[in-house]
């Protein structure tokens, strides 16, 4: 084991271009998402660090080609003639600089990773893209403001996406706050997915079954709750989605409204880092929606510098 | 030569003959000689059967699975008849309808936790024995690779059902992995097939559970049990004989038989 003979390097050492070849990789599939220019500018990156790539890994190869003498297999005397025939076939010329089996096998390998990549690129992006393209949700119809009474929660549980069928039911407690200072209809709508880890956030109070309703696909649920608890981690939040104890690392997401022939239409999903105030006076601080349990604010933020809300729009 | 009975003669021509046939034009049966008759060390004791154990368990998950790929269909789509998701469905009709449903379906749900512990007990064994040193370091590491490969099994494998356990634990599991620096949101939402669970996640998830990870796993440990083969069992800690020592190679055959007697060609 301590044969110096095994101490000694036998390749060249560590090359920085295969680091700039995968960030021109990652910048061109991120360019498929953001913009054509990023990925035009990836696939640059990719190419010329590529090739630098190549051109370092097989420099040793291609220097020792010109030392190789094939021909070296005759007897002594007829080598050295031999050997002064190339000499002099060496002053007349110089040696090409690629044997033929050289240019055979390199020019296999190539044509084999360029099929490679024409085959695997298009499957690599089918397999990641379609997850992060084409996600916009339609808009929730939850009926008549009128069914909303004031101050009070309402368990509406909706179909995000009709087309997808109830896998794309979701749930979310309203409230209407009554109209705000400036006379317009104000309206708090937590998401009921915990921030911790996305389970079923459950309103902590009576749910008034009898006056429950059941309209196009909408059902809602008067609850008398003041909090909300999650049933997996115990994670605890106040009436405005602020986490109280538990697990959570941030406020209850959100849900923007907009009001169309007095009918309360559900918009995008949003962060919240956290909310002052109540109700319709409520300070709420808004991010890009992100997976349960990232930080939308403070130093852990920093750990979280894109996510896809971001760039999918 | 010795003059052969009529019996031996026979059993030439009926068995041999053929296995020389085909040994001669694919190397199978030197192939096998080598991996099956192979020098072990004298102080080996059932610890060292829990690879072959997980290995078991492993082939008892494919085979199960493959079946239960027969009657299962992934899809989050409503039944009209049943009112229940199609997959959910078919997992209450395997269960409960289907002839030895039952028992195919237990078999690859509590053969999945075997599997896993069985991948442990054998991991223990290899770290209290030292097994995994010199030269079986790659052993190792293709070893912690097929734990990995075979928790993922486990992950994808538990959304299947479709039930409440099923979508909250995978809902759970996806927002843990949403929850690492940097690429985390992106691998959740890769995950789930956008920012939710949704009809897509299903079929994803089965096709990972039984083409992706099931065609690494076996390729893992093809190159697992090949190094095993090449390198030996090691000895155990307490054991005279020297670990590590290195096999002799098999000798080629002194005739043209290559005849699976024990013996003949590994030592």
């Amino acid at each position: 084991l301590s044969d110096p003979g095994h101490d000694t390097p036998h390749v060249s050492g560590p090359s920085l271009w295969p680091i700039g070849f995968a960030i021109g990789v990652a910048c061109l599939l991120l360019g498929l998402v953001i913009s054509w220019i990023v990925a035009v500018i990836g696939a640059v990156f990719a190419i010329v660090f590529g090739f630098l790539w190549a051109r370092g890994v097989t420099r040793d190869v291609r220097e020792d080609v010109p030392e190789i003498e094939p021909e070296a297999r005759a007897a002594a005397e007829e080598a050295q003639a031999a050997q002064a025939a190339a000499d002099a076939a060496k002053a007349r010329e110089p040696l090409p600089a690629y044997s033929r089996s050289h240019f055979l096998s390199a020019s296999t390998l190539g044509l084999g990773a360029a099929i490679g990549a024409i085959v695997t690129l298009p499957v690599l992006g089918f397999t990641v893209l379609p997850s992060f393209t084409n996600i916009e949700e339609d808009e929730a119809d939850l009926g008549p403001i009128d069914n909303f009474p004031e101050g009070e929660y309402v368990i509406a549980s909706f179909l995000a996406n009709p087309k997808q069928g109830e896998v794309s039911r979701r749930t979310a407690f309203v409230r209407n706050n009554g109209p705000a200072d400036n006379g317009e209809p104000s309206f708090t709508i937590l998401y009921s997915r915990c921030v911790h880890l996305g389970c079923p956030v459950q309103p902590n109070g009576p749910i008034d079954e009898e006056n429950r309703k059941e309209i196009d696909g909408v059902e809602l649920r008067p609850v008398l709750a003041q909090s909300f608890g999650c049933p997996c981690h115990g994670g605890l939040y106040d009436s405005e989605g602020n986490r109280r104890a538990g697990p959570p690392v941030r406020s209850l997401d959100r849900l923007t409204f907009s009001i169309k022939d007095r009918r309360l239409i559900l918009g995008e999903l949003y962060a919240v880092g956290n909310v002052s105030g109540t109700g319709a006076n409520a300070q709420i601080a808004r991010y890009p929606w992100s997976v349960p349990g990232t930080h939308v604010d403070g130093v852990e933020a920093w750990l979280y510098p894109i996510v896809p809300s971001q760039v999918t729009g | 030569m010795a003059v052969k009975s009529k019996r031996q003669q026979m059993v030439d021509m009926a068995v041999l003959a053929p296995l020389d046939w085909v040994d001669e034009r694919t190397g199978a049966v030197r192939g096998t000689k080598w991996f099956l008759f192979r020098n072990v060390p004298r102080d080996t004791s059932w610890m060292q059967t829990l690879g072959s154990a997980a290995l078991t368990a492993f082939i008892v998950q494919a085979l199960t699975g493959a079946i239960l790929a027969m009657y299962y269909e992934p899809s989050a789509a409503i039944n009209p008849v049943t009112g229940e998701p199609i997959a959910y469905s078919t997992i209450v009709a395997i269960t409960d309808e289907l002839t030895l449903g039952w028992l195919v379906r237990g078999m690859h749900r509590w053969g999945a936790s075997v599997f896993i512990i069985l991948i442990f007990l054998h991991m223990g064994r290899v770290f209290l024995f030292g097994a995994y040193k010199y030269p079986r370091e790659l052993t190792w590491i293709t070893g912690v690779l097929i734990l990995a490969t075979g928790m993922l099994m486990g992950f994808t494998g538990y959304l299947l059902p479709w039930d409440q356990t099923a979508y909250w634990a995978s809902a759970v599991g996806i927002n843990l992995n949403g929850t690492a620096p940097f690429a985390g949101p992106w691998l959740a939402q890769f995950l789930a097939g956008g920012p939710e669970i949704g009809p897509e996640t299903l079929p994803k998830f089965y096709a990972m559970h039984m083409l992706l990870i099931p065609g690494a796993l076996i390729a893992l440990i093809g190159v697992h049990i090949y190094l095993v083969t090449r390198l030996g069992v090691s000895s155990p800690p307490w054991s005279s004989e020297a670990a590590g020592r290195e096999r002799p190679p098999v000798k080629p055959p002194s005739s043209t038989r290559a005849g699976l007697v024990r013996g003949s060609g590994g030592d």
